[in-house]
């Protein structure tokens, strides 16, 4: 699949401003979160930033952008109109969220609130991850592991944004803190192991489909494309027919695996070590993870064989 | 509306015939004449006159071709499981004695209005959708955002994206056709099917046993391709029929046929014909 | 309602208008529909009896080629370098002032300055009358380089052919063998004849070295070698003779196989038929006293007769008789005659057309052969077909019903293109003949106003009349070595050597050859080389490097162009108008009045005579004129007679008015339908003044069906005879024999051997006694042939398909095999008509690229993965080109679609457009010449009829040492050909 790279940053940004909001809620929610509005507000405001700016980038791939009230209307069927509901609606629970914010971990509404918000994100990526996952033509996306790998994908940066970006502005306790970095730190070993297994099962995996199966000959012999039906690209073609170098797709990989999962955890266990050390590394690590996501997810589409690429020759 | 409404009690589609199929591009131009100045249309070209010309078609021509044949010829059921992935390549023993005999087979390929497609509920604005009461498949767009998913959804690669009117387009049966009562009762069919110099292609209710369409596929086995993926095509292909001694007979060529009967060298028996005039 | 835009009832267009397409030569119905004043979409027109509704890519594709951008707007008048494209924009009045002058200067000096060469336009009936009038014997149209040999054996040996004058039976057909056709001009009729063959479950067989298009859908593919059909055609009359199943009955009846041929050696008419004194032809018969009961009728009985023959002489044209059709029988001067068929049985006999003989040389298993002999003899005997439809044969006699031999055959380019075509293409009809499967229900069938006198009566022109033009058309039919155009010394009267003893039944001029031989003053200098609608500066050159070379060159002594003027007519911006001097646009077809002609290229089909005409659908929005309004003010300018009245004014308004009102002879003009002061006569009857009006409310053609009796055995039916006669198409209802042995050319076989007083001189005499058999023959092509055949060599074979795998390849006669072992051919697109299509934004989104495709199994033995640039050489040049593989093409065959390669920066396409990037043409690496050969250079065609040998071309492979950057390349060899 051609990646398009609105859709690339808008799924990167976005999940990444999902998973700062759901660390944001679930903290509140679970009272686990420093007090001080400035605390809830700033990683609030980051998720807001980094959502925003992957939808309005996300309206970049669509032909008719001033029409894009119109994909709300389909979440009986369409994951893509479910995902656009489910982004509206989180903005709710975060707008509320700004005007409750008192500072005080325990106020019930906030700790209702931000369980909602952290439900709406992790429902927002639950959608984003359902477009793809409900493709039949691209089995790549149709693997069992590209939902979770959203999720941690998102929990993994968004919580590296909210623990670098958004809490060296405020005064947690250590222990909170180096709690949170060890949990990022399972999570991001969940999810390199996770992607690694999908890489190799991706590569393992046969080929979608091919020609005898595409055009329904195969009974006859072998069947091999002989003329397609244009000598130059089309739209079909340079969709879904889109090649990657096997060379060039090990490379990537080994950048994105670097900066998305070894950088981090490198940083991650500096965090650790010494906790003075957070705003130093943190804000590079999520920089790092990022980067490395923008390539996994510029991977995701370049790496997945749609079924119809198999008609051409 | 995407979400898929009841298996319709007619479904319209086409039936091609690739044992009669020459690939002459003919169904593909002659759709997008019709198309392009039509209610769907237009259906623009990009680069032109450049080195990348490009432009949206609902209908496009294939070719294909097979090699390692079974023996008894083409359509023969008892081919070889064990058919190898590459062609066959002629060893010099039998670059002498035969060409290895190899199929080229068009296939025209365009929206094939499945029953349960994907296409239709992933669209977000129900742009598109399919037709309850025949079937068609279409794209509205005047709903449509450009997003295309739908594309992706469409193992057939059916759909083609318009970046310069930035919506999906598709082959719409030539619904602008078969219903359009200022034509002759003779034009109300697709623009392909009426265009196609050797006939191979038919268009018909496939819901309906009886139809001259579902007789055909009845007949002569039509498929649809891809089936496993569970979209229920409703057009159908008609596969190559077991072509006539087409290296079937090998074992009939033998090395030298007997004369008849006759004795006498050839001239001289001629000299006792009795001929008239 | 979910969907607004919907509105299934929405009207189509506010106008059709009906005319006739003309993206190819195929000649559909159209219907053109008009939204606003602009096409908004073409489609097949259902009452049409070519297409029947059909549409092919390239008419669907008609409004983009209506508003091509590639369209030229004005007269442009040159300012820079030929070959520059710097040209200056003029008005007409001086366009056609410049055209006038030139053109009558020369008319004044010498007619035959004038070369009036038209590609493939649709309007001969009044280019070839034009020229005539101007007096030049210098004018042809494009047949010479596109099938002259399928037209002109079918002339001399049928009266009809293949091409676009016969078609198979297609509603009775069992059995079809396609040779060498990949679209030929009946698009759409052969699409819908094999669809119906399909339908009804006919055996489809097809001759060809590359599986694609009608090939694909054949039930049978043979992947024969290029060039050696002959031979093939051979093994399978060897094998039905072997095994006497051919229709004798039919040969006696409708041929000349019983005829007597005088075998007197070394006496001028050896080899001529035996006449009695009125010089009717004679044969041997069986003295009716022997079987009286038998004699006459229908089927004759076939008991034995004793071995004792009891014979005499009959005239051969008598009905009623028991002709012979072997052995040898005495004259009443005492000399010898045998039978034609003997010759035939004899020849075809003879093991070298053995199956097993030929096999390897042909690429086709001996065993196929034979098999293929005997489905062809089982179908037309076993499964004859009768129709039960009454019919009276030429000699009066009835008949209850039509038998039919429902075998058919359609040959096209791949037979024809070949220096061997003209015998090869002779050959396929003689086996029609043999199994009584010419004009008979099932089998092959003639097109009205086909058949006619074999050959035709109209002789090329060769004198001027007092007003300057010339006795008749300067295309003709040559019946015997007095109507050649030749001098006293027998060099050629005509520029491009047509009817020369070079070529003598150039029945339709060699326009492939005119430009080298202006550019060489050989036979002698022109002025004006005036060209019409043939991209000769590209796809239809030979060796298009030389062409555009020899386009350009100046003689070195005076500066001037070698080719001193080049006027050329073109609709659009192609590679050819860098080369004029003046051009002069012409219109679309949507824009002009065109006639398609019974005195030309008519629409007829098998069951009637047709003719159509084009009508303007909208007006130019350019300052063009369609070219024969053009012509026929430059004509009426000129003073030619019969353009130009006594005071020198037009007598024709336009073409519209001369479709109308011109009259050949009287009653008989370019149109048929619609005629008389009324319009109520067909075929003959005064000109109507609004036949026009007549034919644009009967969708623009006219179509008089044959009568049920006359539709088959034309050649012998006098149903047909008289009704073809009332039309003019024959002079006289006399059957049409069909010609098994050629007197012909054995008169020109003669002349060579030294009788008669028209003689060829002495270096050409081998050379015309060779190819001048009267009986068809298989020879190599002739590069490789002619050294060998005049100098007594042993001709080796070459191994095929040539393989690095088996054994070396032995050395053999003629060409050097080793260094070009390969054979290149090309295929026309069925989407694309030569270079019309690649300016139309819409086809060359199918195809804006062409590649080198070949077997894998050649592409292993030379090291060539799919996908890599290569190098294909021949001894012209070398080209660089993309190769993909393909099963479907014979091993040692490399094919490519013809005509999309382009110029860069012809037909306003981007200078970076693949079409010239990527994209090529094989005609770089075809000679246009033969090698020289005692002192002389033949051209690179038919020796026979000047056919081009396109086919006929040999190249090897060679590796790029970067296979994988793209880029097409052309490299002239030093040396080549000048
Ligand atoms: N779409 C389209 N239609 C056209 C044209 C066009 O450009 N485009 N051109 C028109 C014109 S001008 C012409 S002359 C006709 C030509 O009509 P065709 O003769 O049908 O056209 P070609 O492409 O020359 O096809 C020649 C075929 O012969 C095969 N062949 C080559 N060599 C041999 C051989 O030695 N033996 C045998 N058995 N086969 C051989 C080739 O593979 C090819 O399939 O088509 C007309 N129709
Ligand atoms: N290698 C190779 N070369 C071949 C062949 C082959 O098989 N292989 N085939 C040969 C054969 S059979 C043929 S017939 C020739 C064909 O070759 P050409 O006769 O050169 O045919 P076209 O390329 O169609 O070019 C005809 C010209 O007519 C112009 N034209 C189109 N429409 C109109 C119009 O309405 N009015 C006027 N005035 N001009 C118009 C076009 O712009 C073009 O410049 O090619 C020959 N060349
Ligand atoms: S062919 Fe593709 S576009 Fe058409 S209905 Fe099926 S899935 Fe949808
Ligand atoms: S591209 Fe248009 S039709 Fe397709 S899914 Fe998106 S909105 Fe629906
Ligand atoms: S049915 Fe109509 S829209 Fe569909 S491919 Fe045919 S012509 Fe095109
Ligand atoms: S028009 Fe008919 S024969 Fe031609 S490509 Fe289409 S389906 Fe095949
Ligand atoms: S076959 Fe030729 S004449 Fe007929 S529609 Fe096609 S281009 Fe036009
Ligand atoms: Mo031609």
């Amino acid at each position: 699949m051609r990646p398009a790279l609105s859709i690339v940053v808008f799924t990167v940004l976005a999940g990444a401003g999902y998973g700062v909001w759901t660390w944001l809620g679930v903290l509140l929610a679970l009272r686990a979160y420093p007090p001080g509005r400035n605390a809830t507000l700033l990683p609030l405001a980051l998720g807001f930033a980094l959502v925003s700016a992957g939808l309005v980038v996300s309206l970049l791939h669509l032909g008719q952008p001033q029409r894009a009230w119109r994909a709300l209307t389909q979440w009986r069927t369409s994951w893509l109109s479910r995902e656009g509901l489910a982004a509206l609606l989180t903005y709710l629970p975060a707008l509320a969220l700004a005007g409750l914010v008192r500072g005080d971990a325990s106020f019930l509404p906030a700790r209702l609130v931000g369980a909602l918000l952290a439900l709406g994100a992790l429902a927002t990526v639950t959608c984003t991850a359902r477009i793809y996952t409900s493709l039949p033509p691209i089995p790549a996306w149709r693997d069992r592991r590209v939902l979770p790998l959203f999720h941690l994908h998102a929990l993994l940066s968004g919580g590296l944004w909210f623990a670098g970006g958004a809490q060296f502005a405020v005064r947690s306790t250590a222990g909170v803190a180096l709690a949170f970095a060890w949990l990022l730190a399972v999570v991001l070993l969940l999810a390199a192991n996770l992607k690694r297994a999908y890489w190799r099962a991706l590569d393992a995996a046969p080929a979608p489909a091919d020609a005898g199966r595409a055009s329904g000959l195969a009974a006859l012999g072998t069947v091999r494309a002989f003329e397609g039906p244009a000598t130059e690209a089309s739209y079909v073609t340079r969709e879904m027919a889109f090649a990657l170098a096997r060379r060039h797709a090990a490379r990537l990989r080994r950048i994105a695996a670097v900066l998305a999962y070894s950088l981090p955890f490198l940083l991650l266990c500096v965090a650790a070590f010494d906790m003075t050390l957070r705003p130093w590394v943190l804000p590079p690590a999520a920089i790092a993870c990022t980067l490395g996501l923008l390539v996994e997810r510029w991977l995701f589409f370049a790496e997945a064989k749609h079924v119809a690429a198999a008609y051409f020759p | 509306m995407t979400a898929l409404p009841p298996p319709p009690p007619k479904k319209l589609g086409l039936v091609i015939d690739l044992d009669t199929c020459v690939g002459c591009h003919a169904c593909a131009v002659a759709c997008k004449s019709w198309n392009d100045g039509g209610a769907f249309g237009p259906l623009p070209d990009a680069d032109p006159l450049g080195a990348a010309p490009d432009g949206v078609w609902f209908n496009r021509v294939h070719t294909y071709e097979v090699t390692g044949l079974g023996t008894a010829g083409a359509a023969s059921e008892q081919r070889k499981a064990d058919d190898g992935g590459r062609p066959e390549i002629p060893t010099a023993a039998t670059a002498h004695s035969r060409v290895p005999p190899a199929l080229t087979i068009h296939f025209p390929r365009s929206c094939l209005h499945c029953e349960t497609p994907a296409c239709v509920p992933v669209c977000p604005t129900g742009a598109s959708y399919k037709r309850a009461e025949d079937g068609i498949v279409l794209v509205d767009a005047d709903k449509c955002i450009g997003c295309q998913l739908c594309a992706w959804a469409c193992p057939y690669g059916a759909r083609e994206f318009s970046a310069a009117r930035g919506v999906m387009q598709k082959c719409t049966l030539c619904v602008d056709r078969i219903y359009d009562d200022s034509l002759a009762p003779q034009d109300r069919q697709p623009a392909c099917v009426a265009a196609c110099p050797t006939r191979a292609r038919h268009f018909g209710d496939l819901g309906d046993p009886h139809s001259e369409v579902s007789k055909l596929v009845a007949e002569r086995g039509g498929f649809a391709p891809l089936q496993e993926l569970g979209y229920a095509p409703v057009n159908r292909y008609l596969p190559p029929r077991p072509h006539r001694d087409d290296g079937a007979h090998a074992a009939a060529e033998t090395a030298e046929a007997p004369l008849d009967g006759e004795a006498l060298p050839p001239l001289l028996r001629w000299l006792d014909r009795l001929l008239s005039r | 309602m979910p969907h607004r835009s919907l509105k299934p009832d929405a009207p189509v267009g506010d106008r059709v208008v009906t005319t006739t397409c003309y993206m190819c030569a195929c000649r559909c119905g159209i219907r053109v529909h008009l939204k606003d004043g602009r096409v908004r979409y073409i489609d097949g027109n259902p009452a049409h009896p070519v297409n029947r509704g059909a549409i092919c890519a390239k008419g669907a594709a008609g409004p983009r080629q209506h508003d091509s951008p590639a369209r030229l707007r004005k007269p442009l008048l040159r300012t820079g370098p030929r070959g520059a494209g710097e040209f200056r924009e003029i008005e007409w009045s001086e366009a056609l002032a410049l055209a006038a002058k030139w053109l009558g200067d020369i008319r004044k000096r010498n007619p035959d300055e004038l070369a009036f060469f038209t590609g493939r336009d649709q309007s001969q009936a009044l280019t070839g009358w034009w020229a005539q009038q101007f007096g030049t014997v210098n004018y042809a149209a494009h047949g010479g380089f596109c099938s002259v040999n399928m037209a002109a054996a079918g002339m001399y040996t049928l009266g009809g052919s293949f091409w676009e004058f016969g078609e198979p039976d297609w509603e009775h057909t069992k059995y079809l063998l396609l040779w060498g056709v990949a679209e030929d001009h009946d698009s759409n009729p052969i699409k819908l004849g094999l669809g119906k063959l399909k339908a009804r479950g006919a055996k489809i067989v097809a001759i060809n070295p590359v599986r694609t298009g009608y090939a694909a859908i054949a039930d049978e593919w043979v992947p024969i070698r290029p060039g050696t059909d002959g031979l093939l055609i051979g093994a399978l009359l060897h094998e039905l003779l072997r095994h006497d199943r051919i229709d004798l009955d039919y040969l006696v009846r409708y041929t000349n196989a019983h005829w007597l041929v005088i075998r007197a050696p070394g006496s001028a008419d050896d080899g001529l038929f035996a006449r009695d004194a009125e010089g009717h032809p004679l044969c041997a018969a069986r003295d009716a006293s022997l079987s009286p009961d038998a004699v006459g009728e229908e089927g004759g009985a076939r008991e034995p007769v004793a071995s004792a023959l009891r014979w005499r002489l009959e005239r051969a044209d008598a009905v009623g008789i028991a002709p012979v059709i072997v052995g040898e029988y005495a004259l009443p001067d005492g000399r010898t005659a045998v039978p034609a068929f003997q010759l035939l049985a004899q020849r075809f006999l003879a093991p070298e057309y053995a199956p097993q003989a030929v096999a390897e040389r042909c690429g086709v298993p001996a065993a196929t052969i034979r098999r293929l002999a005997q489905e062809l003899a089982k179908v037309a005997f076993e499964q004859a077909i009768s129709l039960p439809q009454h019919w009276t044969d030429a000699w009066g006699r009835e008949h209850a019903d039509m038998l039919g031999r429902p075998v058919a055959m359609h040959a096209m380019r791949g037979i024809g293109a070949h220096a061997n075509g003209f015998h090869t293409c002779r050959m396929l009809h003689l086996l029609q003949m043999l199994l009584g499967a010419i004009d008979t229900p099932g089998s092959f069938r003639y097109q009205p106003p086909y058949p006619k006198a074999v050959p035709p009566a109209n002789r090329p022109g060769r004198a001027r009349r007092d007003d300057g033009a010339l006795d008749a058309n300067p295309l003709g039919y040559v019946h015997a070595p007095a109507d050649l155009l030749v001098d006293a010394d027998g060099r050629p009267r005509r520029i491009d050597k047509a009817f020369s003893w070079e070529h003598p039944l150039a029945a339709h001029g060699m326009l492939q050859t005119v430009i080298r031989n202006a550019w060489a003053g050989d036979p002698y200098r022109i002025d004006t080389l005036f060209l019409f609608m043939a991209n000769m500066g590209w796809n239809s050159a030979m060796n298009t490097a030389e062409t555009r070379r020899m386009l350009a060159d100046r003689d070195p002594a005076t500066g001037r162009y070698r080719i001193p003027h080049i006027i050329y007519v073109d609709a659009y911006g192609s590679e050819t108008v860098d080369y004029a001097d003046l051009v002069l646009p012409d219109t679309t077809y949507l824009e002009r009045h065109d006639g398609m002609s019974l005195l030309d290229r008519p629409i007829s089909d098998a069951d009637g005579a047709a003719d159509a005409i084009r009508v303007p659908v909208v007006a130019p929005d350019r300052d063009v004129r369609p070219f024969q309004d053009v012509l026929l003010e430059l004509g009426a300018r000129l003073r030619l007679p019969g353009m130009a009245d006594a005071d020198g004014a037009p007598v024709y308004r336009d073409y519209a008015d001369y479709l109308q009102r011109h009259q050949r002879a009287p009653g008989v003009g370019l149109l048929a339908g619609w005629r008389g002061a009324d319009g109520t006569a067909h075929g003959v009857g005064a000109p109507n003044p609004r036949q026009l009006e007549a034919y644009a409310a009967h969708d623009c053609h006219w179509r008089l069906p044959v009568p049920a009796a006359g539709r088959y055995y034309k050649m012998a039916n006098r149903d047909y005879l008289e009704w073809a006669r009332a039309l003019g198409f024959v002079g006289s209802a006399a059957p049409i024999v069909l010609e098994l042995y050629s007197e012909t050319l054995q008169r020109f076989r003669l002349s060579a051997q030294g009788h008669g007083a028209v003689r060829p001189p002495a270096r050409q005499r081998a050379r015309v006694e060779r190819y001048f058999d009267p009986l068809p023959f298989w020879y190599d092509d002739i590069e490789a042939d002619g050294s060998s055949a005049e100098r007594g060599g042993e001709r080796g074979h070459a191994e095929w398909p040539p393989s690095a795998l088996g054994a070396p390849s032995p050395a053999r006669g003629g060409r050097d095999e080793k260094a070009y072992p390969l054979h290149a051919i090309s295929q026309r697109p069925m989407f694309m008509y030569h270079a019309w299509g690649s300016h139309n934004v819409w086809l060359r989104q199918i195809a804006a690229r062409n590649c080198l495709y070949l077997h894998p199994a050649t592409a292993a033995e030379h090291g060539v993965a799919d996908g890599d640039w290569v190098w294909l050489v021949s001894p012209q040049a070398r080209i660089r080109v993309q190769a993909r593989l393909h099963a479907g093409t014979a091993p040692g065959v490399l094919w490519t679609w013809n005509a999309i390669g382009k110029g860069k920066g012809a037909w306003r396409l981007a200078a970076d457009a693949p079409e010239s990037r990527d994209g090529f043409l094989l005609n770089h690496l075809i000679g246009e010449l033969l090698p020289p050969r005692d002192g002389a250079r033949y051209a690179n065609a038919d020796p026979v009829t000047g056919q081009a040998a396109w086919y006929d071309l040999r190249v090897r492979l060679e590796r790029d040492a970067a296979p994988e950057v793209p880029g097409h390349r052309i490299e002239r060899a030093t040396g080549s050909a000048a």
